[in-house]
Parts: C-alpha cells; structure tokens; sequence
C-alpha cells in the first residue's frame, strides 16, 4: 500500500491526471495532467483567466472536477481527503486573516487549527518573515505585503510536505520575492514540494524546477 | 517531510474557535451589541403603539418577547459565517483536515454565547416593563434559552447555505423562517401556559427535542452548505 505511512515518509507525489473543469459554460481545464515529486516545484504559466486559480482550487479539493483524478501517493484524494489535507497547505488570493487580530493572533488561531502551537513559535516564524516588529499590531494597519508575509509565516509553522500558493509574490517587494523563494528552496530540500501559480518564474535554476504552460 | 497529523482533541478545537470569535467580538463589540439593541427596542416600541396598559401588555408579553428574540436572532445569523468566508479564513478551515462540522459548530456555540445569551439575560428586565409576574423569569429564561439555541443552529444553517450569495439574507430569511415557526409556536406557548400556572413541560420538551435534533444533523448541513458555498 502506497498510502502506508512508513512507506511514504522519505517520499511524496502528487499526480493530477486527465483534469477536466467546466465553469458555467466555459470548458476551461482541458485533460490537464502533471506530477510533482518530493523536492519539485511546478509552476504553472499562462495568461489571465486561462484557469490557474481554478486548477490549484480544484487540486486542493475546493472545486469539484466534472472528470479527472487527483492522486496522493496513489491515493485517490477525494476517498481519504483528511490524509491529504493534512499534507497540503493552500495559500490563495486572499491572505486569510483577521483584521481585528494581531499578525501573531492570527497565526495562533489559523496554525491552531491545524496543529498545537506556541505564541513564541509564531514570532519566530515572524522573525523569518522579516516583519518581527508587525507581530502584536493588528492586521488591519499592515500593508498589503505585510499581510502576504504573516500569511507565508502560516506556511512555516503549519508543517506540511505540499504547498498550494496560488500567485504567492503578489504585494511583495523584490526583497519579499528573494525570502520567498529561499523559503521555498528550504522547503524543497527538506523534502516538500510546491505548486505554485506565479506570473514571474521562481527558483529558475532550481534542479527540481518544472513549468507547466496552460493555454 | 511528514504532516503534523491533528493531535489537538476535539474540545480544544472547540476552544480555540470560541476565544478567537470571543476575542474578536471583544474587539467589534458595536456589531455583537446589534441584536440585543435590536431585541430591546423593538419590545420597548410595543407599549407605544398598542398601549402602555399593563394589565393589556401582560396578556401580549409572551408573544412580544418571542418574536423580538426571533428577529434579532435571524438579524445576527447573516453575519455568522459571511465574515470567514470573505476574508478566506473558511476556506483553510475547510482544507484544514479537522472536522468542518465540529468547527462550524464550535462557531455556532459562541454565535449564541455573544447573540443569544445576552438576550436571555435581558429578558426579565424587557419581561419586567411588560408586566410579567416575577414568578415567570425562570421559565422565561430557560424557554429563551432553548429557543435562542435552537434559533441559533436553524439561522446558521441558512447562513451557510446563502454565504456564497452577494445579497443572501433575504433569502436566508425566507429559507430559515418557515424552519423557525415551530420554536415560535412552541416557546410563546409555554410562556403562555406558565403564567397562567399550567404545567409547561410539553411544550419545553419539544423545544429540548427539537434543539437536541438540530445540534445532532445541523452541523453536517451547515459544513455541506459552506463546501458549496466557497465554491
């Protein structure tokens, strides 16, 4: 059994196969199909509008696909979907946080769900993120960037081996973009995988790095 | 790299979700105050309109208190899960890998601890200024306590189920009301019986039923309503 966890646990693929999304009357997911392995990023490429968002949603199990499979080490993902929520994170457009909570409260209830963790965790992976001074300001007085920041903080603290980041660089400076991506590389050498839907290619020279062009 | 798998229990679950709303409506404490102000004017517009009569008061009272309850709790349902949902916050619930119907049920809880609790605890002073008999606070409030709950799970239902809608809390009013009636019917009735020193406890019961039986299957349609929902 693929799903066996002992069996898994130097090693992780997600495969998408034959993937198709209709949105009204709009075909807009044709047979899509790829792979990602333990320690590979795959970008996804493609003009506005061709179904990236989609595509991420749908692979995260937020969208329901008309046909096409979603495996988790060989696992259908809607049969054990627990499992495989367990292992992915989802960033998407909106940053997910309160406003009326601190960038550190924020962190607490939304990793809290998750998984058990401490208010000194949540400032250092503040720390990571290079805003350690936004932790106790609440979120409604932080920038754009700041926001997308303390909602890459999540990613760190939330230990799962696949992150979803649908357009992660958005509001980031080009100092946010280079932490980004070395948040990623760590990620990947310590055996995550990444999907990710970016207009700019991250890690270009990265040895795992694939694209995937929509059109 | 391996998935922390959930190991908080269930009740810690619980308890984070209601100190974050907790938390939260501490800190937007004008829009949790809404139905309870709600509540208390409308019983107060009462004796303006029909007359300020006690012994007349009296014999409505019963019927003010439970619809004003059951309005201000359908106006404090729309905002139950619309804020989550927009600001993304849902959506990691959903794909969190915990039980969406303990979450949402846990959130439902401390939609009644902030909206319907505070109306069961004014409810003597509002029953005070209709005219009610001091011996009928008791029961006003454990049949106020009931039916808030209740009205509660019914108005989140709705919610979940229209949260996806850009104007949906007409129709969450027109989807939930009909749903609402029974606890309408059933609550002033036993206020009614009550005060005129009949036994309540049939009609406590089937609110006690009827509360027990929502909180059984309302959080599973509540979490299928959102999955939909976000869409």
């Amino acid at each position: 059994m693929l799903a066996n966890p002992d069996q898994s646990a130097s090693h992780n693929k997600l495969e998408v196969q034959a993937l198709h999304l209709w949105r009204g009357e709009h075909h807009l997911l044709r047979g899509v199909s790829f792979a990602v392995n333990t320690g590979e990023l795959l970008q996804l490429h493609g003009p506005n509008g061709v179904g990236k968002t989609s595509l991420l949603r749908t692979v995260a199990g937020l969208l329901p696909a008309e046909s096409g499979v979603t495996r988790w080490n060989g696992v259908d993902t809607h049969r054990d979907a627990t499992r495989f929520q367990e292992s992915l994170l989802y960033l998407g457009h909106s940053s997910a946080l309160k406003l009326d909570l601190t960038a550190r409260e924020n962190l607490e209830f939304s990793v809290g769900v998750r998984d058990e963790v401490s208010a000194e965790k949540c400032r250092q992976a503040l720390l990571k993120v290079d805003i350690p001074q936004c932790a106790e300001l609440p979120a409604r007085v932080l920038s754009a960037g700041q926001r997308r920041r303390v909602a890459l903080a999540r990613l760190l603290l939330a230990q799962a081996p696949l992150w979803i980041l649908d357009e992660p660089t958005t509001n980031l400076d080009a100092a946010g973009v280079t932490m980004l991506e070395g948040l990623l590389a760590e990620h990947l050498a310590q055996g995550g995988m990444v999907l990710t839907a970016a207009h700019q290619t991250l890690l270009a020279t990265h040895p795992g790095n694939h694209v995937l062009v929509l059109h | 790299m391996q998935p922390h798998t959930a190991s908080s229990s269930p009740f810690k679950l619980a308890a984070l979700v209601l100190r974050r709303d907790i938390r939260l409506a501490a800190r937007r404490w004008d829009q949790v105050l809404q139905p309870l102000v709600f509540f208390v004017v409308v019983i107060t517009l009462f004796p303006l309109a029909i007359s300020p009569e006690l012994s007349e008061l009296r014999r409505i009272a019963p019927g003010v208190l439970w619809v004003a309850a059951m309005l201000a709790s359908l106006l404090a349902a729309d905002a139950l899960f619309r804020p989550d949902v927009e600001d993304g916050v849902m959506e990691q619930w959903v794909l969190s890998g915990q039980p969406l119907a303990w979450l949402l049920l846990a959130k439902t809880a401390g939609h009644w601890l902030l909206t319907g609790l505070p109306l069961v605890l004014m409810a003597p002073f509002m029953a005070l200024g209709l005219g009610l008999n001091l011996v009928g606070w008791p029961l006003l409030m454990g049949t106020l306590a009931l039916g808030t709950a209740l009205l509660s799970v019914l108005g989140a239902i709705g919610a979940a189920l229209t949260v996806g809608l850009r104007r949906g809390n007409m129709l969450m009013a027109l989807l939930v009301l009909p749903l609402e009636m029974p606890v309408l019917i059933f609550g002033a009735q036993a206020l009614d019986m009550g005060m005129q020193g009949e036994l309540v406890t049939g009609p406590l019961s089937l609110l006690a039923a009827m509360l027990l039986f929502a909180l059984a299957l309302g959080p599973f349609a509540m979490a299928a309503a959102i999955r939909i929902s976000i869409e």
